[in-house]
């Protein structure tokens, strides 16, 4: 069976009053996800209730990109929000619990803005010229 | 008000296998707060869907953790397969039942090993992991493999189980579940076990909900959610309901996982005698292009990948949330008021999976 999952476009500046309401609800969030797409990012926020599926979505330009915390409504989300920041370079506003660039531990910053790196071939040698 | 001591807990700790690190801030024995900090082995896995094709893709995501690898893999196939509407034959979805229940008993005996030695109960330890081998030697048996079964492929599976092997698997599960039967009683009724557990890291109903918990950490607070009623796979042919304690402390969570060793016997029972003949898998043409949320319910609970892809053969957004990560703002909430000696037990009923966390 397949589920059916309802997207819902909305404006970054409504995300913290549309969450409000499906906190309400009653919703679970259940992730955050962002995608890079060409120079933007698509930003998701999914909620589930009795198995409803309900995702929130707007985009953001790739450099610069800034949006409101909803830890005030789901405190849960700054695993998230550390999350999307740490990787996509988003700056999350109002994080209850910012980890500053600190969750993960990349060896590049906001790798996942970067496109990836090629796979080395017997033509490339690998870094230390093993 | 005592005075405040930071200790840190983890992320090399005789109770977690895999590293977590954990700032606790307590007065006297009492922890007032955590503060948690993951990353320490976070490997990028998703942005490998850029090198790897949809296709062989499939092969990462059962190595993302080495306790669910094959509903990661189910998971990932299931998302591809919505996208391209790939028909998948009806035997390959009750094969993936099957297995994916196999996975479920092996993971939950997991737990409860490693949960009876972080109460010092070594005899349980043992006795949870001696079984959990026989377990595996059914998964070795029907797909190959004991960690990762590489079983599940996009279209249906790769390998099929003959007449004989499941009667063979059914008369072989029929003496885990006595086994398991032994070990269970004490989980629940051993008086040590229960003075260490019952009133332990209480999680409200309301709370669950709002923290985002999922799979037996949410159910444990009496919340009936579980991704296999949605019905994926062979779920809609079986007759299942999820189990749930209200409790919500740390016997309840354990509780949960408990029943649901008995309760994916049965799937596996009611899945083979269910289970028709025919293909088990189906050619694949074409390339995905659309997207999908794929949410599976596995051992530690619902574990979501978003897919998404653009007609290339290569997917332009892979993302996984697993059940730990949505787990871990619960656990904090847990924390907080427990006694220090508490913690490793409590970090245990979450039934931590960081390998999957740090994909």
């Amino acid at each position: 069976m397949i589920e059916e999952q309802t997207i819902i476009p909305i404006l970054p500046e409504t995300l913290v009053a549309e969450t409000r309401k499906m906190r309400d609800q009653g919703y679970r969030l259940v992730q955050i996800c962002v995608t890079r797409l060409g120079e933007e990012l698509e930003l998701d926020y999914s909620f589930d209730l009795n198995r409803r599926f309900v995702n929130f979505r707007f985009r953001q330009p790739k450099i610069g990109a800034r949006v409101p915390s909803i830890t005030s409504v789901y405190w849960c989300a700054f695993t998230y929000e550390n999350e999307f920041s740490d990787l996509f370079g988003v700056q999350v506003d109002g994080n209850a619990l910012d980890f500053k660039g600190t969750f993960y531990m990349t060896a590049m910053k906001h790798p996942f803005i970067h496109d990836a790196a090629p796979i080395p071939t017997a033509a490339q040698p690998l870094p230390g010229g093993q | 008000m005592g005075t405040r001591t930071l200790i840190p807990f983890g992320p090399q700790h005789p109770v977690l296998p895999e590293p977590i690190h954990i700032d606790l801030v307590v007065e006297d024995e009492k922890v007032v707060e955590a503060i948690p900090s993951i990353g320490f082995i976070h490997r990028g896995l998703e942005k490998l869907v850029e090198k790897k094709d949809f296709i062989e893709y499939v092969y990462v995501a059962e190595r993302i953790c080495g306790i669910c690898s094959f509903i990661h893999g189910q998971t990932y196939c299931q998302g591809i397969e919505t996208i391209m509407k790939i028909p998948v034959p009806p035997r390959a979805h009750y094969l993936r039942t099957i297995w994916g229940e196999l996975s479920r008993i092996h993971s939950h005996l997991l737990w409860a090993g490693l949960m009876a030695d972080a109460f010092g109960f070594e005899a349980l330890f043992m006795h949870s992991w001696r079984i959990r081998e026989r377990v595996l030697d059914l998964i070795e048996a029907t797909t190959g493999g004991r960690v990762i079964f590489g079983s599940c492929k996009v279209g249906g599976a790769r390998r099929d189980i003959t007449p004989e092997q499941m009667h063979w698997l059914l008369g072989e599960l029929a003496e885990v579940e006595k086994e398991m039967r032994l070990i269970v009683d004490i989980f629940m009724n051993d008086h040590s076990v229960k003075h260490r557990l019952c009133g332990v890291g209480v999680i409200s109903k309301d709370d669950a909900v709002a923290l985002g918990a999922v799979g037996p950490t949410l159910r444990g607070s009496g919340v009936a959610d579980d991704m296999r009623l949605l019905k994926y796979a062979a779920f809609g042919d079986l007759d299942f309901q999820p189990i749930t304690r209200s409790d919500g402390d740390s016997y309840s969570r354990c509780a949960v996982r408990c029943a649901e060793l008995f309760q994916s016997v049965d799937l596996i029972r009611q899945a083979a005698a269910k289970m028709p003949a025919g293909e088990i898998a189906v050619k694949v043409t074409g390339t995905p292009d659309g997207e999908f949320f794929s949410r599976v319910e596995q051992p530690r609970g619902e574990v979501v990948y978003y897919i998404k892809g653009n007609g290339s053969k290569n997917l332009v957004r892979f993302r996984a949330r697993t059940p730990t990560f949505a787990n871990v703002p619960p656990l904090v909430k847990m924390l907080a008021g427990c006694e220090l000696a508490d913690v490793p037990v409590l970090v245990l009923t979450i039934d931590p999976c960081i390998s999957c966390t740090e994909r």
